[in-house]
């Protein structure tokens, strides 16, 4: 009988410091994840928590983990060369399948952008997979800014807006919250238009209803879950809300569904 | 047909089985209850006639003789993982029908919920062999009529006790030779009315009005009477929630263990997630979390309401709180 709960032991290859709290760790692995689904992740005597991909390749994946927790400063005290524990992949990613020819917009608020990373870089590889792609990115501060070498790349391709709550004095670019930029945004085709929303709680409800209001269809909007879990595999209750397990039917919901998610 | 039996016969028949199987049934704890100089009735070992209680209902359920309160998934060292070794024992519960119901409840989570099965629950659950308790009268929190979980037919061995007069009905050949005695007429009965009636709501009316059900006021109550000591959860037959914790030893801090633990949908933490945020913090919410989740989210995914009825929840929470009356009070708020 296979043990669903006994970790597998990578490598970590390397670690990419994005912010003072906010490391990226890329690890040896093949495991080929869908844009959105999450790893446990453990350290032995320590314990496990739920964390998405951030990136992948067919020879590593990548986290981006916070330090928020006993976990995850444990993770964070790791070097290159040690090893870390992962069960999965664990439930429903994007269907990146049903954007095909679309316009995307992804609007993604703080540690929001690592889920949605791997799929910006899909474009980024394969630009012509959809009409074009349009990126809201927001931060508390300049220095919570995550992945900014890659922002710069993204640049290049695509409409990029980087905003952040507060600016500070060398700061020279936007400040306000994405809902702020919404309005402005440029959208021609509503019902051809994918938006892809990830971020705290309280920004995603408050983007879902910015794009409804700029006439996009609920099912063409797509948000992405964070709850408690131990298990992973819809066993320990943790991240139940009404009769829908994140981990199972999540952490990715379209908005017709999740706007029935009551909590 | 049926087997009378007498005290020296069950109790051979329990010696020959114990060989094989552990078997569990209701027993007295003295001076172990909640209260000072009071008993605990709660499930254990039994190796006789005598060690059953029989004329109380018992505060904890049977289901931790398949879900342990704590069980180690894998013990860790250095450089290795070490699944534990289980008994090679049979198991055998002494239950009754509500209480044979809810382990067809944690089946549906553990076995059927999402792509795996629970291997650790597995593992004991293929063990167990139903000796059903007859059970025509209940105690007066017991509403398993209205849960539809009075009866229970996919019994092994199914017993009637009527003081020190035993009969029983083998189901399973495999035990019909440890059960010797005068062959009688019997036919298993099973409750038909409870003292309490609690009438459920429809799902298809909860569906048709869930946001008026989910703001309703009679869960601001719960917020202000509910303590959040979780005791209705873990004396709840069916509540299957869990944690992990890893522990690792003092005396050699590179070796340890993984294990988990009961959890509570009603204590501090449950929905706790990365940088502080939380869900349903108000204790009102939680026990609208909870309720929902026995009579309606559970149904709506299984099939079947999960709640058996066993009214333990009313028996042990320290407020008063009586599931049965919110239960009544969603009815009639959808009937409205």
């Amino acid at each position: 009988m296979i043990n669903v709960y006994m970790p597998k032991k990578v490598e970590i290859l390397s670690i990419i410091p994005q912010t003072d709290i906010d490391y990226t760790f890329r690890l040896k692995s093949d495991i080929l994840p869908r844009h959105g689904q999450f790893l446990q992740v453990s350290i032995p005597k320590i314990g496990e928590a739920p964390i998405s991909i951030s990136d992948y390749t067919d020879e590593y994946i990548e986290l981006t983990i916070r330090k928020v927790g006993t976990v995850t400063d444990a993770i964070h005290e790791l070097k290159p060369g040690d090893f870390l524990f992962i069960r999965g992949p664990y439930g429903h990613g994007f269907p990146v399948e049903d954007f095909k020819d679309k316009n995307v917009v992804i609007a993604a608020g703080g540690t929001g952008l690592a889920p949605v990373k791997s799929i910006i870089n899909r474009y980024y590889r394969n630009p012509k997979e959809i009409k074009n792609l349009n990126i809201l990115m927001g931060f508390k501060s300049p220095k919570d800014i995550l992945f900014e070498d890659e922002i710069k790349k993204w640049k290049e391709k695509f409409d990029v807006l980087l905003t952040v709550d507060n600016g500070d004095e060398t700061w020279t670019g936007n400040t306000g919250l994405i809902t702020k930029f919404i309005p402005e945004l440029k959208i021609e085709n509503p019902n051809d238009t994918i938006v892809i929303v990830v971020g705290p709680p309280m920004m995603m409800k408050f983007t879902c209803l910015e794009f409804l209001k700029r006439n996009i269809p609920d099912e063409n909007i797509w948000v992405s879950f964070e709850r408690k879990m131990s298990c992973g595999i819809g066993k320990c209750g943790h991240c139940k809300i009404n009769e829908t397990y994140v981990c199972l039917e999540g952490p990715v919901f379209n908005y017709t569904k999740s706007k029935q998610l009551l909590d | 047909m049926g087997i009378e039996l007498d005290v020296k016969s069950f109790d051979d028949a329990l010696k020959i089985l114990s060989k094989d199987y552990k078997i569990f049934a209701p027993i007295r704890l003295k001076g172990k209850g909640a209260f000072s100089d009071t008993d605990l009735v709660t499930y254990g070992e039994i190796s006789s006639y005598r060690d059953m209680e029989l004329s109380e209902k018992s505060r904890y359920s049977p289901k931790e003789v398949i879900y342990p309160i704590t069980q180690t998934l894998f013990y860790f060292t250095e450089d290795e993982y070490k699944e534990p070794e289980i008994d090679n024992k049979g198991i055998i519960v002494f239950l009754r029908p509500c209480d044979a119901n809810s382990y067809l409840k944690l089946d549906n989570i553990f076995l059927k919920n999402g792509p795996y099965e629970d291997n650790y629950y597995k593992k004991l659950r293929d063990k167990v062999k139903f000796f059903v308790i007859e059970c025509t009268k209940g105690f007066s929190t017991c509403f398993c009529v209205s849960t539809g979980s009075n009866k229970f037919l996919d019994y092994d061995v199914f017993f009637r006790f009527d003081n020190d007069k035993i009969t029983c009905d083998v189901k399973n050949d495999e035990f019909s030779y440890v059960f010797s005695g005068k062959e009688v007429e019997f036919t298993p009965e099973f409750i038909e009315k409870n003292e309490i009636e609690v009438k459920l709501p429809d799902v298809d009316k909860i569906s048709r009005n869930i946001e008026y059900v989910f703001n309703h006021e009679l869960w601001d109550e719960y917020t202000k009477r509910c303590i959040a000591c979780g005791r209705c959860t873990v004396s709840c037959p069916t509540c299957s929630c869990f944690s992990m914790q890893d522990i690792f030893y003092k005396d050699n801090p590179k070796c340890g263990e993984r294990r988990r633990v009961w959890a509570s949908c009603m204590v501090d933490g449950f929905t706790d997630v990365a940088g502080g945020h939380s869900y349903r913090q108000k204790y009102g919410e939680r026990m609208r979390f909870k309720v929902m989740h026995k009579i309606y989210n559970y149904k709506k995914r299984f099939g079947t309401t999960m709640c058996v009825g066993c009214g333990r929840c009313d028996d042990v929470c320290p407020e008063y709180i009586s599931f049965i009356k919110i239960v009544s009070k969603v009815t009639d708020a959808v009937e409205r």
